[in-house]
């Protein structure tokens, strides 16, 4: 077998190969389903902003397919939603991004999964990528998410952006700290 | 109420002990950036095991060659970056976008943000793109990058090292790493480096010179070959 190679951190200069906006906006006019626009932020340990991270987002679209030739459902690309996502930060540490809620993707021995997305985090300082998920608070399906039940009960919030408003959620993400946010090993 | 249920082949949990580790003191940016809680184990699932593989990131012609997309020719040493991408079972990872951005002959990135006292080179952006053909391989021409200093402690200098950013089939395979020059005398006193906790491991981000993929008159030639997680033997239902 040949040995994996070790990753190192992405520094504070990514910017000149991901322009600053990336890939914020993931839907088209054609894209079916519900718009949402997920404002975020990233602090570290001391609760200043993080100026320099990298966000990517991975999802399913309405229907809870993934646009991915593994996904035996899905018929090949989906010209109108890839679900692939990825924005920096700003100066005071925000992202914005507008996707659509994704449907409901099969987890492990046939549950469903409650409406997520997958996120990888990369920063200075961070010498290797940080695994989360965005969760919706407005879901009741949350309570029997497969996933959510393998984190401790006083930190599955960490993983749940609030509802603002119709279709506007909110997730701080929180390096270190009391609040930290839960990051997996996948 | 069953959906029709499918199988997936899950990714192999990579190795303990090769890892760079993210709690590294001499790296000071990592002082308040690395999680304190244990990452939480979970099984993966569809979500995990797809990821963007259909036509991200579309390239121009001049994408792969970073001497050729300005009207001028960069200052600086032109070499070629060639090699593949696998898998750990040595499986060519065919179609993938491999992305690479540096800085300049002087050690200057065209980043704002970038104070370092060294000049800009108006014929040299510095980032790159191209996808992997059907035996895993990519190449790029480029200049050496120059080493920079940072003011992680005294005197810290980065060695010249070239940023990779690779896909592969899955959001698992995502890899974000950094590629150094053999024989650099500035690898040991870099913390970024250092972190990684094995020298075999180290030894994994080190191009090593080929005079096979030299253009003769023209670039010198290194090799760096990029391995990705690859699959479990047991298929896992859904």
């Amino acid at each position: 077998m040949l040995p994996l190679t070790p990753a190192q951190t992405v520094g504070p200069f990514f910017a000149i190969l991901v322009p600053a906006t990336g890939r914020a906006t993931l839907v088209t006019d054609h894209t079916a389903g519900q718009r949402i626009v997920v404002e975020g932020s990233v602090r570290d340990g001391a609760g200043h902003p993080v100026v320099d991270a990298l966000v990517e987002i991975w999802q399913a679209n309405a229907a809870g397919h993934c646009n991915h030739p593994e996904d035996s459902r899905t018929l090949g690309p989906d010209a109108t939603f890839d679900g692939f996502g990825r924005v920096h930060t700003d100066a005071d540490g925000r992202f914005t991004l507008e996707t659509i809620k994704p449907g409901v993707v099969p987890g492990p021995a046939g549950q469903p999964q409650a409406p997520h997305l997958v996120v990888g985090l990369f920063a200075r300082g961070l010498l290797t990528r940080l695994v989360t998920r965005i969760y919706f608070e407005d879901e009741p399906s949350n309570a029997l998410d497969p996933i959510l039940a393998c984190v401790a009960p006083d930190r599955r919030s960490t993983l749940v952006a609030a509802r603002r408003a119709e279709g506007r959620y909110r997730f701080e993400i929180v390096l270190q700290g009391p609040h930290e946010t839960v990051f997996f090993d996948v | 109420m069953s959906r029709s249920a499918f199988q997936i082949l899950p990714y192999r949990r990579p190795p303990a002990g090769d890892a760079p580790v993210n709690d590294a003191t001499a790296y000071r940016s990592t002082a308040l950036r690395h999680p304190t809680q244990p990452l939480v184990v979970i099984p993966q699932t569809l979500s995990e095991i797809t990821g963007p593989v259909y036509g991200y990131g579309r390239l121009g012609p001049m994408d792969h060659d970073l001497t050729r997309q300005h009207d001028g020719a960069p200052l600086g040493e032109r070499i070629i970056i060639d090699g593949r991408v696998l898998d750990e079972d040595e499986r060519p990872v065919p179609d993938t976008l491999v992305e690479i951005w540096q800085a300049n002959a002087s050690g200057r990135y065209a980043h704002a943000h970038d104070t370092h006292d060294a000049p800009l080179d108006p014929n040299f952006s510095g980032a790159g793109r191209t996808l992997t053909d059907a035996h895993g391989h990519f190449r790029f021409m480029t200049i050496k990058p120059g080493a920079y200093p940072w003011h992680n402690h005294d005197n810290a200098w980065r060695p010249p090292h070239v940023h990779f950013s690779v896909f592969g089939r899955s959001f698992l395979t995502r890899l974000m790493t950094q590629m150094y020059f053999p024989g650099d005398p500035l690898l040991r006193f870099d913390p970024i480096f250092a972190a990684i906790p094995t020298e075999r491991a180290r030894e994994r981000l080190i191009a090593s010179f080929d005079l096979g993929v030299t253009d003769p008159g023209r670039a010198l030639g290194y090799r760096f070959d990029i391995v990705l997680r690859g699959r479990d033997a047991t298929p896992m239902d859904l």
